[in-house]
């Protein structure tokens, strides 16, 4: 009767709590329906997208007669049989280098060139929070110290004022030569030589040849960071000229001298690199590949992936591809998929004709292999190209790959793909010198399904907030759900005879037990701090293979961990309930996939896909409240997430996946090189890993072996 | 004075229809010489218009045509409110802002200081940043003169047909006290570099002269040709004091590429040959005479220093036909020039009045051997460019390298310094941190002190000031290289302060590097000074080695400018949220909703007591809450999914048939 009363007097609660509590109470239902209707988004995602427009009208691609004709076509076969020859003549990297400026000079555009050194393999996962930063290149041990040399060739606009650039680059391996790339030199330099010549101009043209002897990425990062950031102190221009003799470098041309202090052009409005690929002789047309992805999942503006498109299509013929998973195109299950999502769609179609679910099952099988690629390299935070070099300092640029389908001595399927090529070039470059603003219309947060489809920030969200909107309601109904089992308990206990101020107090107590599970959790992301800054000093060791170095990181977080757990006690010998344990692990991960989600989507949303399903079914192997097939199943599924969550078996599961052939070779040290690649390229999936996923795991990892005593004795006491 | 008078509006009218009847012509054409020549010798009170272009072959197979024209008015007093050649409307503008000094540019393109040369008047003087550039002395009170210097840009705006209005606010003009010319504060200075020129703007400025682009040197001006060239500058110089009345310089200087004979442009691999070229190449006209009422009009060919030297050296005479290039007229004169005592460039004369429509100068010049040669550049080059990259700061840097031309002059280069002055002008959005100026010569960095002789800074305010720099700095002559560095944050700009295509970027003008121990000014000892020609006047006078440096583009935070929308939509949701539960929460009073509570819980709502019926309960007023309410929101959300497939199968079959 006194419970009934106080429910009387008590107000009826707010619409918004009710709600909230409603959902609360149904949290399983509620959970398993969100993350349903996520996946199934997710699947549904390829037949959401859309086709691609242009949104900046000044871009008019195409509206102008391209003025590469095949005189240029012979221009680029002469310059081709220069620098062969030039490069049979000197093995070394300045040969080829000096007959390209050479060739530019001739053109009367100014030359200059850049001289680099590698980088070294640094530690630096933050470094994407500072985009200013300054690598440190590898000091030279000597005097046979290997050095890249870029070629940089500026076409000054004829009326322009000089503010804004548009560079081109054409990278080529100065000590491995292969004709293909000579090839791109050539096309680059037709396209070059056609541009100095135009009145149309302007926006200043660079051209830069980058030597990617040491990667394209390294020798295009290094002009960039020359570009930006340049280094006025003495040690390094000391260097410099000492280790290269830059003086006797191009005296034998002409007495000028300033060939050798670094040159610039305004702002970057916009980057396009290009490259000849291998011949494929096997596709009936000459195809283009597009790279667009950059470091951490940024991609340039929409518009100048359609620009290029549009031209290349529409214009010169070309078949244009994005990297897809090849697995994929091929996988059954894939193929079930789409053919049920295509008869819904086609059931849906007949309800309202404007829901265009219903795409064909090989076009969604396409879109998924592409789209699986695109997030999963948004995902990765490593940039697809050298193109990544450039959205660091936020220029849109984007790669193009061209893959011939003639052999290289047929000079006259040459001198056409040379003509389409130089086209398409020109077509971009002309677009972009018509833009006034800088590329801003259109999206740049989106994944690609096609090369002319894509999905917009607004529909891929719709998944992620979908797996993501069951947390917080789980991890309140667990927190309310422990804290009213105390109540019952307590006051069973205490035989009725608490009044209102005693049970208010008591329930306040227990309100505040989430600290322990709390401070649980803060000591394991001190944990996972730890291991994340691990490898820094397990780097410094000097000639370690990747196996020992993981085996040393291995055991150095084991013995972290233990040494943690003894400073601050074992989790559970403070009796945390386990209830609250998860809460608390669903909030921390909510809260670590939110921030994520704005650093890098892809990760975010790929990571959701492992890590909710892995915290929602964690659940203690010794609880016994279930009938035993369904508390089956949840120890199978719980086993199966705890194996799957954890980072090196997920690496192992993917690399079978993506490898297609289920062939099963453990290798820890394989972790290693991974991680250190996401380090390497600062890739914010590696923080994403050790800060957000392995304490999750790892709280997961102590639910499942939690001992369950304290509610039982509880129980009992009762 | 009277005949002289009278003579000169039929002189315009015979000037406007020269096919007219030719002996009056001929004539009046006397009568007006013999009173020109008489009035100069008498009294300079005289109106006088004199036009001159000068051609120089450029090193990098272009061709600099400059024309000149000067028209001047002699002190306001002896001759009123009326003019007979010199522009009214300028006479109008200089008496009522009290302008003593007034020079307004025009630019398309950039000047190129390695190729084209650095060290000479034409750079000095007619090198000009792109865009508009204007600044004004006046013979004002210092509280007068900004309210003046408005005016005047709104005058002159009207005036040129040019966004020139836009250096009314205060936050595009500054005030250099010597960084840019010595003032006594009476200076103003404002720069717009992205006003885009076209012939819009050339239109007003040919219409302040009296024969218009009808005839005379002007009548060359074919737009399409003068405006497909390389650089592309026209400015206006307006001098005025009480001695000497107002001196009007009107300038146009243009780069041309002139078009090989055969037609087409030079493909990169047909040598190093210059091409050659004749003002009908060049203009698409030839030169029909003079502009009747001009008191001299001449063109002018001008060969470089490096040219003069490899003909010296040959042995060969500099005649107008040498062994390395042959002019397709004879010239009337040859003016040797010197800069310092040294031989520089060497002019041919010729004098447009002994040319006719029947006899049309088309002078030009035809390259017998290929030559390559150098322009002189100045000290240092200078180039500025910007470092870092984002939204939230960076760093202007100012590159000086050296060009070595200490050596040739000085010989030898030991303990020996250069000044140079700089002058910058950055607007308040982009906040630049003068402590933060640091220097570098030569890879190692120097303190302020050492290297900076006299610093002046007006800093930015936010919305009211650009911030003004001006610093003389000493560079040691053996210095290659030396930079300055100068952080920014960059600001941010109200939503309406946005001007049109903010994504663009936005600009900061053209630094201004001088260096004062260098003077580009040629002597002509030989010259004759009855030639009284103003563009070589100019080119005598003393003017300091300039050079402007690059504009610079600063991309800029800039909102997502439909957002107002999104703003207004999402305050007002909030707004309303706000008001609405704060009106609820004033509104309520405690115990009347308990009474209230009270009697709802007795007696249930309407429809509730309808549910419960059709659902075949009782209706109990005690039930208690959760149980019932799980089974209850079960039950409702069966109801809900019944709706809405209910509704769905409605819609499938109403479509169907």
């Amino acid at each position: 009767m006194k419970s009934l009363a106080k429910q009387e007097t008590q107000p009826k609660p707010r619409l918004i709590v009710r709600l909230g509590a409603f959902l609360a109470s149904h949290h399983i239902l509620f959970s398993v329906i969100c993350c349903f209707a996520g996946i199934i988004a997710l699947l549904l995602l390829p037949s959401l997208a859309k086709n691609t427009y242009l949104s900046e009208n000044a871009l008019i691609p195409g509206s102008a007669n391209p003025l590469f004709s095949t005189e240029d076509a012979i221009e680029a076969n002469r310059f081709m049989k220069g620098i062969e020859a030039a490069a049979r003549d000197s093995r070394g990297v300045i040969g080829m280098a000096n007959f390209i400026a050479q060739q530019i000079e001739a053109l009367g555009a100014e030359v200059c060139y850049h001289k680099f050194l590698p980088h070294s393999k640094n530690f630096h996962p933050l470094k994407f929070f500072t985009s200013m930063t300054n690598d440190i290149a590898i000091q030279p041990n000597g005097t046979t110290t290997n050095f890249g040399m870029n070629t940089v060739g500026i076409v000054r606009a004829p009326r322009g004022d000089g503010k804004e650039a548009i560079v081109l680059v054409t990278p080529y391996n100065s000590q491995r030569v292969q004709s293909n790339e000579l090839l791109s030199l050539a096309l680059g330099f037709s396209v070059f030589s056609l541009l100095s010549r135009a009145a149309w101009l302007s926006k200043d043209v660079v051209w830069l040849s980058a030597d990617s002897q040491f990667g394209e990425y390294a020798a295009v990062s290094a002009w960039l960071n020359q570009y930006h950031n340049p280094v006025f102190l003495s040690h390094s221009v000391g260097l410099h000229t000492k280790m290269y003799g830059a003086n006797h470098l191009y005296d034998a041309n002409s007495e000028k001298t300033e060939v050798t202090a670094f040159k610039r052009a305004g702002t970057m409005a916009a980057a396009l690199i290009f490259k000849v690929g291998e011949t494929r002789r096997f596709s009936d047309r000459d195809s283009v590949m597009i790279y667009a992805e950059a470091s951490n999942g940024q991609m340039p503006n929409l518009d100048l992936l359609n620009v290029v498109h549009y031209l290349a299509v529409h214009r010169q013929g070309f078949r244009v591809n994005i990297a897809a998973f090849s697995s994929l195109l091929s996988s059954a299950w894939l193929r079930v998929i789409a053919e049920i999502l295509h008869t819904l769609g086609s059931v849906l179609r007949k309800i309202n004709p404007d829901w265009k679910l219903d795409i064909a099952v090989p076009d969604y099988v396409e879109g998924t292999a592409n789209l699986a690629n695109s997030m999963y390299n948004q995902a990765l935070g490593v940039p697809t190209g050298s193109h990544g070099a450039f959205r660091d300092y936020q220029v849109d640029a984007v790669s193009l790959e061209f893959s011939p389908t003639f052999h290289v001595k047929n000079e006259n399927a040459k001198s056409l793909f040379l003509l389409r090529g130089g086209r398409l070039i020109e077509g971009v470059a002309r677009s972009v010198n018509n833009l006034l603003e800088k590329f801003h219309q259109s999206f740049f947060l989106y994944f690609l399904t096609a090369p002319s489809k894509f999905i917009s920030v607004g529909v891929y969200m719709i998944p992620f907030a979908l797996l993501l909107a069951p947390l917080p309601i789980v991890a309140a109904a667990l927190a309310d759900g422990s804290r009213s089992m105390e109540k019952t308990v307590d006051k069973l206990t205490d035989d009725s005879k608490a009044d209102d101020f005693a049970d208010i107090l008591q329930s306040k107590g227990g309100s505040w037990k989430w600290l322990r599970a709390a401070k649980v959790l803060l000591v394991i992301q001190l944990w996972a701090v730890l291991v994340s800054l691990l490898p820094y000093y397990i780097t410094q060791i000097p000639d370690a293979t990747p196996m020992q170095s993981a085996l040393i990181w291995a055991v150095l977080s084991i013995v972290v961990l233990i040494s943690l757990s003894v400073l601050f006690g074992s989790p559970y010998s403070a009796g945390v309930e386990w209830k609250l344990l998860k809460a608390t692990m669903i909030t921390s991960i909510s809260i670590g996939l939110g921030l994520m989600s704005i650093i890098n989507f892809a990760t975010a949303q790929l990571g959701a896909l492992i890590v909710i399903p892995m915290c929602l079914f964690s659940r203690p192997l010794k609880a016994s409240e279930m009938n035993f097939l369904p508390r089956a199943v949840l120890l199978a599924s719980n086993i199966a997430f705890a194996v799957l969550g954890f980072p090196p078996a997920a690496l192992l599961i993917m690399k079978g996946v993506s490898k297609g052939s289920w062939s099963w070779t453990i290798d820890i040290g394989d972790f290693w090189v991974w991680m250190e690649f996401l380090w390497e390229w600062s890739s914010a999936t590696y923080l994403y890993l050790f800060l957000v996923h392995l304490p999750c795991w790892l709280l997961c990892i102590l639910v499942l072996l939690h001992p369950c005593r304290q509610s039982e004795s509880k129980m009992k006491q009762e | 004075m009277a005949a002289h008078s009278r003579g000169h509006p039929a002189m315009r009218e015979r000037g406007f229809s020269p096919a007219g009847r030719p002996i009056l012509f001929v004539s009046l054409h006397f009568l007006f010489l013999f009173t020109a020549a008489a009035a100069s010798a008498a009294a300079p009170e005289e109106e006088k218009f004199t036009e001159e272009l000068l051609l120089r072959p450029l090193p990098d197979r272009k061709a600099l045509a400059h024309f000149h024209f000067r028209s001047s008015a002699p002190p306001a007093a002896s001759v009123g409110r009326h003019h007979h050649l010199f522009p009214k409307a300028i006479s109008q503008l200089v008496k009522k802002y009290h302008i003593s000094e007034l020079e307004l540019s025009f630019t398309q393109g950039r000047w190129n200081y390695e190729q084209w040369g650095g060290f000479e008047p034409m750079s000095t003087n007619n090198a000009k940043p792109p865009g508009v550039e204007l600044w004004a002395v006046f013979d004002l009170p210092l509280s007068e003169i900004d309210a003046t210097w408005k005016n005047l840009t709104h005058t002159l705006s009207g005036l040129f047909c040019a966004s020139i209005n836009f250096l009314e606010s205060s936050t595009a003009f500054s005030s250099p006290r010597w960084g840019f010319k010595l003032n006594e504060g009476n200076l103003r200075y404002g720069a717009l570099p992205r006003e885009a020129v076209c012939t819009e703007n050339l239109t007003p400025w040919l219409k302040l002269l009296p024969c218009r682009d009808k005839s005379g040197i002007a009548a060359l001006l074919y737009r399409p040709s003068i405006y497909k060239g390389y650089y592309h500058s026209q400015k206006l110089k307006l001098r005025s004091s009480q001695s000497l009345g107002i001196i009007l310089d009107q300038t146009l200087t243009v780069v041309l590429q002139p078009n090989s004979v055969s037609g087409e442009q030079l493909h990169s691999n047909h040598g190093q040959l210059q091409p050659n070229w004749s003002m009908r190449h060049l203009f698409n006209r030839k030169l029909s005479g003079k502009c009747l009422v001009s008191k001299s009009s001449r063109v002018f060919i001008e060969v470089d220093k490096g040219i003069v030297d490899k003909v010296n050296k040959s042995g060969s005479d500099l005649s107008w036909s040498n062994e390395f290039f042959v002019l397709s007229n004879s010239p009337d004169k040859l003016i040797k020039g010197q800069n310092h005592l040294i031989q520089s460039s060497s002019l041919y004369v010729y004098d447009a009045s002994n040319y006719s429509d029947e006899k049309p100068l088309d002078v030009g010049i035809t390259w017998k051997l290929p030559l390559i040669w150098t322009c002189t550049p100045s000290p240092f080059h200078a180039s500025r460019f910007l470092m870092g990259s984002g939204n939230e700061r960076g760093s202007i840097a100012l590159s000086f390298m050296s060009t070595n031309l200490h050596k040739q002059i000085s010989g030898n280069p030991t303990d020996c310094s250069i000044k140079a002055v700089i002058f910058q002008v950055v607007p308040w959005y982009v906040k630049v941190y003068y402590h933060s100026l640091e220097i570098f010569i030569d890879g190692s960095r120097k303190t302020v002190s050492e290297v900076v002789d006299k610093i002046h800074v007006i800093p930015s305010e936010d919305k009211l000031l650009p911030g003004t720099l001006e610093m003389l700095l000493r560079f040691p002559c053996s210095m290659q290289s030396g930079t300055l560095t100068l952080d920014f944050d960059k600001g941010f700009l109200h939503i309406d302060e946005y001007p049109p295509d903010a994504n663009q970027g936005f600009d900061i003008p053209s630094a201004l590097v001088s260096f004062p121990e260098f003077s580009s000014a040629r002597s002509y000892p030989e010259i004759d000074p009855v030639l009284e020609s103003p563009l070589l006047e100019n080119f005598q006078e003393n003017s300091v080695v300039k050079s402007y440096t690059e504009v610079l583009l600063v991309p800029l935070t800039t909102p997502d400018f439909s957002m107002p929308y999104n703003v207004i939509t999402f305050t007002c949701t909030v707004l309303a949220l706000y008001f609405g539960s704060l009106l609820n929460a004033l509104r309520r009073r405690i115990g009347e909703e308990e009474r209230e509570l009270k009697k709802t819980a007795t007696r249930r709502g309407l429809i509730p007591q309808l549910l419960a019926k059709l659902r075949g309960q009782k209706v109990d007023p005690t039930e208690s809450g959760s149980s019932s309410e799980s089974s209850g929101s079960k039950k409702l959300l069966f109801k809900v999914v019944f709706v809405a497939v209910a509704a769905v199968l409605f819609h499938y079959f109403s479509n169907n048939s």
